[in-house]
């Protein structure tokens, strides 16, 4: 490009219309943004979850789960979270610390020996309670934990939607990539494509059946996980929401944990 | 124990009219032994049935909880494991910086895997596992203050627990029978003897830290060969007793993660069983998340074991009357295993070996469980001595090696 011709183009970007041209991952980045915006100040809130294990002969699992979640300013969310069924893991419990930097920390409590274990922060891509969904996929979904890119705008479900990608920061997850359907009116997840770490298509996960709560926060009361490498699904069926219920810091202790029964 | 009971059956008719939580467990268990016994008492097989119902009542959003959890077993050939215990019956009141624990309680100091040296609250239920794992339930007021530099326990333990020990009928057992109805007690208070303990712990990043001190009847006894009878055609006829004496021990245990490792580390120092002598163990556990793509992940573990007493039983040197200690683990090393599959029926392996570094044999043990239906475990367990000579204190069991299949109903 001669001078004379840059000169044009530069006089062009002086005009407001021009400031400067949004990339993909700008534009990508600003949506996760502005839906973890439209997500925060719940402060906290339990709720009850069952999920229903399905292998690849339609043989069925229960897994039956109560939650409480603390919102934390300037940090990722605690929960402490209790399992109900089956019956041998009756008053496990754990407590997690979600971080926007750095590796998550976890204690399980085993009721039987009263014991605290710490988990490897490392097992992230392991399954959570033997069902399809890894504790990255259910652990607080902070926007720091991803960089992100935009593919496109799309219909989903009759639904205008966002379509794009977003890359795990941490070499411990089991993807290397996730394709997100976002609707434009929420800012909620409606499908989410899981790819392995050789790029492969793994899991899908719809959400469906969204409820609002404190005239805000949307809420999927059912997700279900499919995985397309083992034929084996999960449903998750999210039911009690209870929002400002007056949780604590001293709720999401390692005594609380010994506590939870 | 008797006591205990009393209370609990005073305490039913609250359990019973108000609204609340059962749950628990019926464990069907029989064991098989790969040879003949050392001792002509014992069998070459065992079944057993145990039961562990739990009652749990919250009120005050959970900031109060009442539990009582009874426990009882039937064993075929050891009439010392046909027992009952009250593992807890107890209340937990939680305020904000402050929680009490008045009853009959169970808590769990430590991190290693093979050995559980800093856990000293709760006496050991030795006839439930030879491992140590299992517990007695001790009456304790334990009162946490909660800082924003850790949390400090304060333990008042007013009744003493006398640790179960295999009759002769037992296997494995020691090789004289011990004597469990007529112990010695250093102190003339005997179990009534009040003793005290106190722990801050506390979560710094990566770190889980434990500093603790315990003051009164050591949970872990030396014994005493005392001769009780002249027998015409064999001699002297000796029992062996347990000898609780007054202890002082201080203690850390330490664990830190980093990735897929977890370096741990427990240790103590302890007063009053003869010689003030330390014990040690340390070591890791490195997971493989996730091997080939799966859902497995298989763990590597390593601890070395340290103790600075002498192995004395078994020895000949022991001279009736003088105390001497069980401890088989004074330079060993520790190797195992940790598979979990991760699968709908959370199927898991431990397998975990011993290595007496001085030359003294090994010891063996795995543990395999898997879920079959919503509502039973079944688990396969396994232990083996190897190459035990005559002169330390697991020659009584190296005989013993076995195989036991547990079935549990939970509900």
């Amino acid at each position: 490009m001669t001078p004379a011709r840059i000169l044009p183009a530069l006089l062009l970007c002086l005009l407001p219309v021009c400031v400067h041209a949004e990339t993909a991952e700008e534009k990508a980045l600003a949506i996760a943004v502005e839906a973890d915006n439209r997500d925060s100040g719940f402060v906290d809130y339990t709720n009850d979850t069952q999920m229903i294990l399905r292998n690849k002969q339609g043989q069925e699992s229960i897994r039956v789960i109560r939650s409480k979640t603390l919102e934390v300013d300037g940090d990722g969310d605690k929960s402490l979270t209790i399992f109900d069924e089956p019956n041998d893991v009756k008053g496990t419990a754990l407590l997690s610390f979600t971080h926007k930097e750095g590796p998550d920390d976890q204690w399980l409590y085993l009721p039987a020996l009263k014991r605290v274990k710490r988990i490897a922060s490392d097992n992230k891509s392991g399954p959570f309670m033997g069902s399809e969904f890894a504790y990255e996929d259910i652990t607080s979904q902070e926007v720091e934990k991803y960089t992100y890119k935009y593919l496109r705008d799309d219909s989903f479900d009759g639904m205008d939607v966002f379509v794009f990608e977003r890359y795990p920061v941490d070499k411990k997850s089991g993807y290397t990539r996730q394709i997100i359907w976002m609707d434009k009116e929420h800012y909620k997840e409606r499908k989410i494509e899981f790819y392995d770490r050789k790029d492969t298509l793994l899991k899908t996960l719809l959400f469906t059946d969204y409820n609002q709560y404190q005239d805000r926060f949307w809420r999927a009361h059912q997700m279900d996980m499919e995985n397309h490498q083992t034929g084996k699904s999960t449903r998750l069926l999210q039911s009690n929401y209870k929002y400002g219920t007056g949780l604590r810091e001293r709720d999401f202790d390692q005594n609380s944990l010994k506590r939870a029964r | 124990m008797k006591r205990l009971l009393i209370a609990a059956v005073a305490l039913w008719p609250l359990v019973n009219s108000q609204a609340g939580d059962w749950r628990g467990y019926v464990e069907f268990e029989g064991t098989v032994f790969f040879e003949d016994p050392a001792y002509a008492e014992q069998s070459n097989s065992d079944l057993s049935i145990a039961a562990e119902p739990e009652y749990i009542r919250e009120w005050n959003n959970g900031d109060d909880i009442f539990t009582f959890k009874p426990f009882y077993r039937v064993d075929q050939r050891d009439n010392h494991r046909t027992h009952g215990d009250l593992r807890e019956l107890s209340w937990i009141h939680a305020a904000d910086d402050w929680e009490i624990l008045a009853g009959v309680g169970k808590v769990f100091w430590g991190v290693t895997e093979a050995v559980h040296l800093v856990d000293i609250v709760n006496q050991t239920d030795l006839v439930e596992s030879f491992d140590g794992e299992e517990k007695l339930g001790q009456p304790m007021i334990d009162l946490s203050l909660i800082r924003d530099w850790g949390v400090v326990d304060l333990f008042i333990l007013p009744w003493f627990r006398e640790r179960t020990f295999p009759s002769e009928d037992g296997r494995p057992r020691f090789a004289i029978p011990i004597d469990k109805n007529d112990p010695i007690y250093e102190s003339g208070a005997e179990q009534h003897h009040v003793d005290f303990a106190a722990r801050w712990s506390n979560s710094i990043g990566a770190w889980d830290i434990g500093l603790s001190y315990f003051y009164g009847t050591s949970r872990e006894p030396r014994f005493v060969i005392q001769p009780t009878a002249i027998d015409p055609v064999t001699g002297t006829v000796s029992e062996t007793k347990p000898l609780y004496e007054i202890i002082n021990q201080a203690s850390i245990d330490l664990q830190a993660i980093y990735g897929s490792w977890l370096w741990k580390l427990e240790a103590f120092t302890r007063g009053g069983q003869g010689d003030r002598f330390a014990s040690a163990a340390g070591g890791f556990e490195y997971t493989f998340v996730g091997v080939r793509e799966s859902a497995i992940d298989v763990g590597i573990i390593a601890e070395y074991l340290y103790d600075g007493r002498d192995d004395e039983i078994g020895s000949t040197e022991i001279m009736p009357g003088t105390p001497f200690s069980t401890s088989p683990f004074q330079n060993d090393l520790v190797l195992g295993t940790r598979i979990t599959l991760n699968d709908m029926q959370s199927t898991e392996l431990l397998v975990v070996g011993i290595i007496d570094l001085e030359g003294n044999g090994q010891t063996f043990s795995m543990e395999a469980s898997r879920r079959v239906g919503s509502n039973w475990i079944v688990a396969l367990e396994g232990s083996a001595f190897s190459n035990v000579p005559e002169n330390t204190s697991l020659a009584s069991f190296k005989k013993d090696s076995n195989i036991r299949l547990k079935l549990t109903r939970y509900f």
